[in-house]
């Protein structure tokens, strides 16, 4: 299960969370952007790494600090996709 | 039967009395004697020997083992003239088993006579008692963690969304000093949200409308108002001398100017984001845990990140994460609880949920990985894209 932050919710239909398939942070990531085309450059680069503004948590984990997209996934896992937001106001 | 009077110099003279003369110069010495203040709360609190510790005479018995727990250990009492203490010493030998207990001849009164120093402790007043109470229940604050918040300074970025409801409870809980950071008006869009300001101000510069309404709960809290916007000329001169940052900013720039000023500060910072109907807190705590850097190294595209402004924003949603930095707040001037901290917490309103995410020290973090010495003017607020970011935002 993929959680998606408000500012991209437009792009995946308005859903909260989204289910996607695969093994690593890296599939699953990729699965979602081809079932939902505008999230691709959103989340990837154009050399297809993490955009440096989109931080991804493995559960409660960044996976920064675990193996980055190869990180593996297992069926209870969720993915929280966070980038930054400034609002105060 | 006795009369009082006999009773007193009967026990006297079963005990050891010592001069004043005799304890000032074991505290000169720094001889370990543990000196124990017998008299009334009321009495302690006017004036005591220096690092005297507080047992009243009528507690002795249940209380003096957590003053003085080592009953070899030389104890020596006091009170105003030496008739209580006498007392007081005979019981700790008689009866409590005390090895090595003397009592003051005269008192704290002769003790001044002979020109000795004496601590006079901070307290508060009755007001303050009376205003306070609910704090001094709870042993987590009490009157020590009071007197913190009274002593401490605290700023406000922005008396906004965020910025409104950590005025006002931090100036009922007694923040003895608020500096507010806003250069904006305000306007009847912001009453949705911003409770700090009212009908009547509308128009007002929100630093002057968050003073009034700070004043109306707490007159006794001190507010520093600074009615400009924070910039890299003036940013580091404008925190200087606070104890912990609120940030309620509301831009990316900023965001990370207040950082590297901070970190070379080192004033840990308590920062919320809202948008829509979910927020975002964490404490930044300058080389204790991760920076907002080491969180988000580089901010979103422009469009990728609007601001409450353009996109809207349930108004009580900066209520509840106000508060929650409000907490936040006051746990890290009284030392209360665990700090956010090295962990990033997700509010979300219309699900209901909090989540949380552990957030790391980036050890290559272009900021606070390095002594705060070296962090340069130039490189603060600057960010990779940073002027395209700028110019694209507009």
């Amino acid at each position: 299960m993929v959680k998606i932050p408000p500012v991209l919710r437009s792009s995946v239909g308005g859903a909260k969370e989204v289910e996607a398939a695969g093994g690593s942070v890296g599939e699953v990531l990729r699965s979602l952007a081809a079932r939902h085309p505008a999230t691709e450059s959103q989340l990837f680069s154009e050399d297809g790494d993490l955009n440096r503004y989109v931080n991804v948590y493995l559960n409660d984990e960044d996976v920064r600090v675990l193996e980055g997209l190869d990180t593996e996934v297992g069926a209870g896992d969720t993915i929280v996709i966070l980038p930054a937001m400034a609002g105060g106001r | 039967m006795a009369s009082g009077t006999d009773l007193i110099r009967r026990i006297k003279e079963q005990i050891e009395e010592v001069d004043p003369k005799e304890v000032h110069d074991l505290q000169e010495n720094g001889n370990g004697a543990v000196i124990v203040d017998v008299r009334e709360q009321h009495e302690f609190e006017e004036s005591h020997l220096p690092g005297a510790r507080h047992v009243p005479r009528g507690h002795l018995e249940s209380r003096i083992e957590g003053s003085a727990p080592d009953k070899s250990e030389r104890v020596i009492l006091y009170c105003a003239s030496g008739n209580r203490s006498a007392l007081a010493a005979h019981t700790m030998q008689e009866l409590l088993g005390y090895e090595d207990v003397a009592s003051m001849r005269g008192g704290i009164t002769l003790w001044k006579d002979r020109g000795y120093d004496v601590e006079v402790p901070r307290t508060l007043t009755a007001e303050q008692r009376e205003r306070y109470s609910r704090h001094l229940l709870i042993p987590e604050i009490g009157l020590e963690g009071q007197m913190k918040l009274l002593d401490a300074r605290v700023l406000l970025l922005g008396a906004g969304g965020l910025g409104s409801p950590a005025a006002l409870y931090l100036a009922a809980a007694g923040v003895g000093t608020i500096g507010i950071v806003d250069n904006d008006v305000v306007d009847l869009s912001n009453l949705q949200r911003q409770v700090a300001h009212s009908n009547d101000r509308i128009g007002v510069p929100k630093v002057d409308s968050a003073e009034t309404a700070i004043h109306e709960i707490n007159p006794d809290v001190k507010v520093e108002k600074h009615g400009i916007r924070l910039d890299a000329s003036n940013v580091m001169e404008i925190i200087d001398g606070y104890d912990v940052i609120v940030d309620g900013l509301d831009n990316f720039p900023t965001r990370y100017l207040l950082n590297d000023a901070s970190v070379r500060k080192q004033i840990p910072v308590v920062s919320a984001s809202i948008l829509g109907f979910e927020g975002q807190l964490s404490v930044f705590h300058p080389y204790e845990g991760p920076c907002y850097r080491c969180l988000y190294p580089t901010p979103p595209p422009a469009d990728l990140a609007p601001s409450c402004g353009a996109a809207g924003v349930l108004g009580v949603l900066p209520g509840v994460m106000g508060l929650l930095q409000s907490v936040e707040v006051i746990k890290l001037v009284t030392g209360a609880g665990e700090p956010l901290a090295g962990r990033l917490l997700l509010y979300d309103a219309l699900g209901t949920t909090f989540t949380e995410l552990k957030v790391r020290r980036d050890p290559d973090c272009p900021i606070c990985s390095r002594d705060p010495a070296e962090i340069s003017d130039e490189e603060m607020g600057v960010f990779p894209d940073y002027e395209a970011f700028c110019a694209g935002a507009g």
